[in-house]
């Protein structure tokens, strides 16, 4: 699982020509649809719906099977994220240890639901099952990076968004 | 061994066997203690149907491969752990299998519990109810109870709260994130969310089946969802083929016209009058209503498949267009007087008489349609011959498949296709050349498109990039894009390569063919001025791509060739048959499954009309009419002389009626004003006549020239065969009484018998079409062995069908070539006289699309019109830019023979030079711009060639105008009372 910072948040949507240069070095791959559209995510943070029919006429495709597999991944997201994104872990472990509770706390302080963004654009909130960091629970996972025994006290200053 | 199923089964037999049917060894097992033996590599649950034992099923399907995700089939095996799919399992040796067992009576009472806690259970108003695999199987299984509190669900709209903001974004305005409300954006049928069970069905017909990949499921786990690109059904890609309304288990994909009207509760077996594929199917009724049209699994030409327009455009025939009183009147100008039939019939005799005896007993003539059935257009034929006198018939088949009866009649000896479809699936070298078989023959293009999945290889020739030469999993290894009129240079010029690089299979040749005139060809073919770099100047197909395509179908295995209209309505049409001939005898590829020489038929029944003696040189059978034995069969049958010369073609009677010697028209379900080129050319002539009798379902165009209107019957309506592209004869059956009060053929009869009467001769006395078969199969060989009786039989047969063929011929030319030996034929190219030049430097070329028909006289009055409302005109962006033409602009499309207007679309589709429309609409009149060029050898215009001019345009043309209201004053009807 990657979550790697997008290079390119600032700029709007891509156009059909730019998705198609992100992905032009991977035509060659055997099975090439995962690979490009992890490299659209890479360059432009989230999959947009333009690359739908670009992707589908490239390896073609029905644009209906591209959809299909961008939206079998909860990780490909159809709009930009915050500037950050916090995972927290939903799984049976960290539920035993009290994420449930943590999660609901620092949902409710930062005033978004799962998959929310805060409306400053800081930080989105999305649920993950398992991180395989159940020996350290609750755990969470802020663009990237683990975080083992958290609390939302913690969770929030992770994230810069204060007490 | 391909790995492709044709689903077999016993006549009439229609149970879905779950998975398809597998061709091996046999494997003998154990199930429920009844013994069965099945090929190897069939699924236990195939097996367990066989053996009459029922295993619950919910995913699985006979026309799809197994999925094994319903979990609702399992069984137990003695010997193996848990309990498998049944639909994944295959058998083996001495398996022994349970279906009826505690555990897994349990284990399906479970899986069906949970498929029910998120359905709704609104079965008694549910539009599928008594029509429900979701029903079915919860009976069987004994589904009780539902110990499930409710919790989240897709059914509830004010349901449970959102379970996150991106959900509640995504679903918008609902309380329940997880309810997505009814799409009921196509035309036909209705997609529901709320009921899916997430069978993937759909998904799989529309892939595995159609080939369109237009469905997927969206989202994981409980999430998951039937979705498709784009907004909604509607802006998606699916092309309403109703695969998947069809793989359906619940309400969630259902027709509209079931919701509306009601379970049908019964069904006939009928034939499809659309397209040349033919395709069986069941028409669901309610009493004399039409509740549906199913595709029948049983149907040998679509294997259980079907398109928009067989499947959902049939509403024509309910239209309030539709013409149910005859009508008269003495001339055009005049507005139309509704009579009673005698009177009408009465009217066009005395006229018709009249005209006979002031200008001649060939003064007059009829059109027979390849739209009616064979016994009506064989009456309609023996009607000119045998009544008028003279051999003044022709048909619709003139203005598109002449050349093809013409060319495989000289070189194989029989006017007709050689493969049956099932042959496709055996293919290894598609060659594809002038059709466009995913809009014309949907059908049939599915069937090739799962073929070409499964490994075979794709040549198009073509002008246009059709949706065949790229869509999704479907690429064509060549496409040829040449410039249209060049069709025998390209085909000659891929004979030239198979020739000289010493690819042709010599011993076939020699075996089959008439060798002397192989090397006599062989030389005229070796020739370095038919070499793919000779003539690349020409044809605009770069050498070194035709080499490579030429190779490839030389030396790939199993060629076949497909083609269309593309070929044969160009002024060269016979000759490209001819040459696509010579190329299949010259790489052995006529005579055994997955090969020949294939015409993709544009009309349900144009095989049928010209097998029945339409033409004016030929009666029944292809038999030339100069022949003396030929007339004496017909003559001692119908009991008159008849006309030893040939009469008048179409074309021919129009040039005679402006010259005015031809005056009198019977014309039966053809629109010739709209469907044959030069339209004005047309009108003069249809004006000039003083008896025009048109026999149709509506007021068509031709209609506005003419004197006397006899209103038709639907192929609903009417008892009969249509002969499709692969010779199939097949029934067409009566679900309905006619609304206009008689079946076509009645009202030929009743026509020919007011003639008859005129001059004091006995009438016709036919009571049922099987009688006319009857005649047919007396007086012509090749269907001397076809009868109702042998149709209900046999389900339907493939001509030749007489003693040497008792079950029919599905592959032609299997021990040798009817006509004895192949001949090769010389194909010399000859450039049509329509040249582009400086004021006309575009190449204009037609065709059809998927939701229209024709000159849309039938779908322009269904709901298909949603799809393609009006013609327009495809032009490459760079001949847009220069003409200073915008998408969507007006433009005005000009030719040496007249000009129209239409708005344009820019695509790549075409290439620079060449612009491409289509015909469906009057308005537009495609066909005013086309010219009189027509085929060397039988007259089949040349709609693919016209040099034309485009440029920007701010409304319709003068014509356009005019035409429009001349048609408007011309159709005006005084009530029966007035």
């Amino acid at each position: 699982m990657r979550d790697p910072a997008p290079a390119n948040l600032a700029a709007a949507t891509p156009s059909a020509e730019d998705i198609r240069q992100i992905v032009a070095p991977l035509t060659a791959l055997e099975g090439p649809l995962l690979p490009m559209l992890h490299a659209i995510q890479a360059e432009w943070g989230h999959v947009p719906q333009a690359a739908v029919p670009v992707l589908a006429d490239l390896l073609n495709l029905g644009r209906a099977e591209v959809l299909g597999v961008i939206s079998f991944y909860h990780d490909f997201r159809d709009h930009p994220a915050g500037r950050q994104v916090l995972k927290i872990c939903r799984a049976e472990a960290c539920q035993a240890m009290g994420g449930t509770g943590v999660a609901a706390e620092t949902l409710a302080r930062l005033g978004v639901d799962w998959h929310g963004t805060t409306p400053d654009g800081a930080v989105t909130v999305e649920p993950v099952y398992c991180l395989g960091l159940c020996a350290c629970g609750p755990a969470a996972m802020l663009d990237g990076r683990l975080l083992g025994r958290v609390d939302a006290d913690r969770l929030l200053a992770e994230t810069g968004a204060g007490a | 061994m391909k790995d492709f199923i044709i689903p077999q089964f016993a006549p009439g037999d229609e149970r879905d066997m779950g998975t398809p049917a597998r061709h091996g060894p046999p494997v003998c097992l154990t199930i429920d203690g009844v013994q069965v033996t099945v090929p190897e590599g069939t699924s236990v649950m195939r097996a367990a149907m066989m053996a009459e034992v029922q295993i619950p099923k919910l995913c699985a399907s006979d026309n799809l491969e197994a999925f094994g995700s319903c979990r609702l089939c399992v069984v137990e095996i003695e010997g193996r752990r848990g309990t498998p799919a049944s639909c994944t399992t295959p058998v083996a040796e001495g398996m022994v299998v349970r279906t009826q067992t505690d555990k897994i009576r349990k284990l399906r009472r479970g899986v069906m519990e949970l498929y029910v806690s998120d359905h709704p259970l609104d079965c008694l108003t549910c539009a599928a109810n008594g029509d429900c695999e979701l029903q079915d199987a919860a009976g069987q299984v004994g589904l009780r109870d539902v110990r499930y509190t409710p919790g989240a669900n897709h059914f509830d709209v004010s349901g449970q709260g959102a379970r996150s903001q991106a959900e509640a974004r995504l679903r918008g305005g609902h309380d329940n994130p997880l309810f997505i409300p009814k799409d009921d954006s196509n035309p036909y049928f209705t997609y529901d969310p709320s009921k899916c069970i997430v069978c993937s069905r759909c998904v799989r017909a529309c892939e595995e089946v159609q080939g369109t990949f237009a469905l997927t499921i969206e989202g994981r786990g409980f999430d998951s969802r039937v979705a498709v690109a784009g907004e909604n059904f509607l802006a998606s890609d699916c092309v309403s083929c109703g695969a998947c309304v069809q793989a359906c288990p619940t309400a969630t994909l259902q027709e509209k016209s079931v919701a509306a009207l009601g379970t049908p509760t019964r069904s006939v077996i009928t034939t499809c009058a659309y397209c040349g594929v033919g395709c069986s199917f069941k028409a669901e009724m309610n009493g004399d209503t039409l509740v549906r049209m199913v595709p029948w699994k049983n149907g040998k030409a679509n294997r259980g498949h079907s398109c928009v327009k067989g499947r959902f455009a049939y509403g024509y025939a309910a239209h309030k267009d539709r013409i149910l009183s005859p009508m008269i009147r003495d001339s055009i100008d005049e507005p139309w007087r509704e009579v009673a039939w005698d009177e009408a019939l009465a009217f066009a005799a005395r006229r018709m008489h009249a005209i006979q005896e002031r200008h001649g007993r060939r003064s007059v003539g009829v059109i027979t349609s390849s739209r009616c059935t064979n016994e009506e257009t064989y009456l309609v034929q023996k009607l000119t011959r045998a009544v008028f006198g003279n051999n003044n018939t022709d048909t619709c088949a003139r203005v598109c498949h002449s050349p093809t009866g013409y060319g495989l009649g000289k070189t194989f000896g029989t006017s007709a296709g050689t493969q049956d479809f099932d042959s496709v699936e055996q293919t290894d070298v598609v060659l594809i050349i002038g059709a466009n078989p995913t809009d014309g023959h949907p059908v049939f293009a599915s069937r090739l498109k799962k073929r070409l999945r499964a490994g075979a290889r794709l040549i198009v020739v073509d002008p246009r990039r059709t949706d065949i030469v790229r869509s999704a999993h479907v690429e064509a290894d060549h496409h040829l894009p040449l410039r249209p009129g060049t069709n025998v240079a390209v085909v000659s010029a891929m004979a030239h390569v198979i020739v000289t690089e010493g690819l042709m299979d010599e011993a076939y040749i020699r075996d089959r063919c008439d060798w002397d005139e192989f090397q006599h060809y062989a030389e005229f073919i070796a020739d370095p001025r038919h070499a793919p770099e000779a003539v690349e100047a020409l044809t605009g197909v770069p050498a070194a791509d035709l080499r490579a395509a030429a190779r490839l179908f030389a030396t790939g295995g199993n060629g076949a060739i497909y083609y269309g209209l593309g070929v044969t309505e160009h002024s060269q049409g016979s000759t490209t048959v001819m040459a696509i001939a010579n190329l299949a005898m010259l790489t052995g590829n006529i005579g055994r499954p997955g090969v020949g020489v294939n015409p993709l038929r544009g009309q349900n029944n144009v095989q049928g009309a010209c097998d029945m003696g339409s033409f004016p040189h030929e009666l029944p059978g292809y038999r030339h009419v100069k022949l003396p034995d030929v007339r004496a069969i017909f003559e001692a049958a119908w009991g008159v002389k008849i006309d030893p010369e040939p009469g008048l073609r179409i074309p021919n009677m129009l040039d005679a009626a402006v010259e005015g010697t031809f005056k009198g028209l019977y014309c039966q379900g053809e629109d010739i004003l709209q469907s044959d080129p030069d339209t004005h050319h047309v009108a003069a002539g249809l004006k000039a006549m003083e008896c025009v009798i048109v026999h149709d379902l509506f007021l068509n165009e031709t209609a506005n020239y003419a004197h006397v209107f006899l209103p038709g019957s639907s192929f609903l309506e009417k008892d009969g065969t249509f002969t499709n592209a692969e010779r199939r004869i097949n029934r067409v059956r009566r679900v309905m009484a006619p609304r206009n009060g008689y079946e076509d053929w009645e009202v030929t009869q009743m026509l020919a018998n007011a003639l008859l009467k005129e001059t004091g001769r006995a009438g016709w006395h036919y009571t049922h079409p099987s009688q006319i078969m009857d005649e047919i199969a007396a007086t012509t060989p090749s269907f001397a062995g076809v009868s109702y009786e042998r149709l209900e039989e046999l389900g339907s047969v493939q001509w030749p069908c007489n003693e040497a063929a008792p079950q029919g011929t599905p592959l032609m030319h299997v021990d040798g070539f009817q006509a004895g030996r192949g001949h090769f034929m010389i194909t010399e190219y000859v450039a049509t006289d329509e040249r582009t030049g400086p004021r006309f430097p575009l190449l204009l070329t037609t065709g059809r699309i998927l939701s229209q028909y024709n000159v849309g006289a039938q779908t322009r009055r269904t709901e298909n019109s949603i799809w393609h409302d009006q013609d327009v005109l495809e032009i490459h962006p760079h001949d847009a830019e220069v003409r200073g033409v915008n998408e969507g602009d007006w433009v005005r499309l000009a030719s040496r023979a007249g000009e129209t207007t239409l708005r344009a679309v820019l695509t790549d589709r075409v290439s620079p030079g060449v612009v491409y429309t289509t015909f469906h609409h009057p308005m537009t009149q495609a066909n005013v711009v086309t010219t009189d060029f027509s085929d060397w050898a039988t007259n089949c215009p040349e709609y693919k060639v016209t040099a034309v001019q485009v440029s920007p345009s701010n409304g319709p043309s003068d014509w356009q105008r005019d035409y429009q209201a001349q048609a408007e004053r011309s159709r005006r009807v005084l009530s029966a009372a007035e």
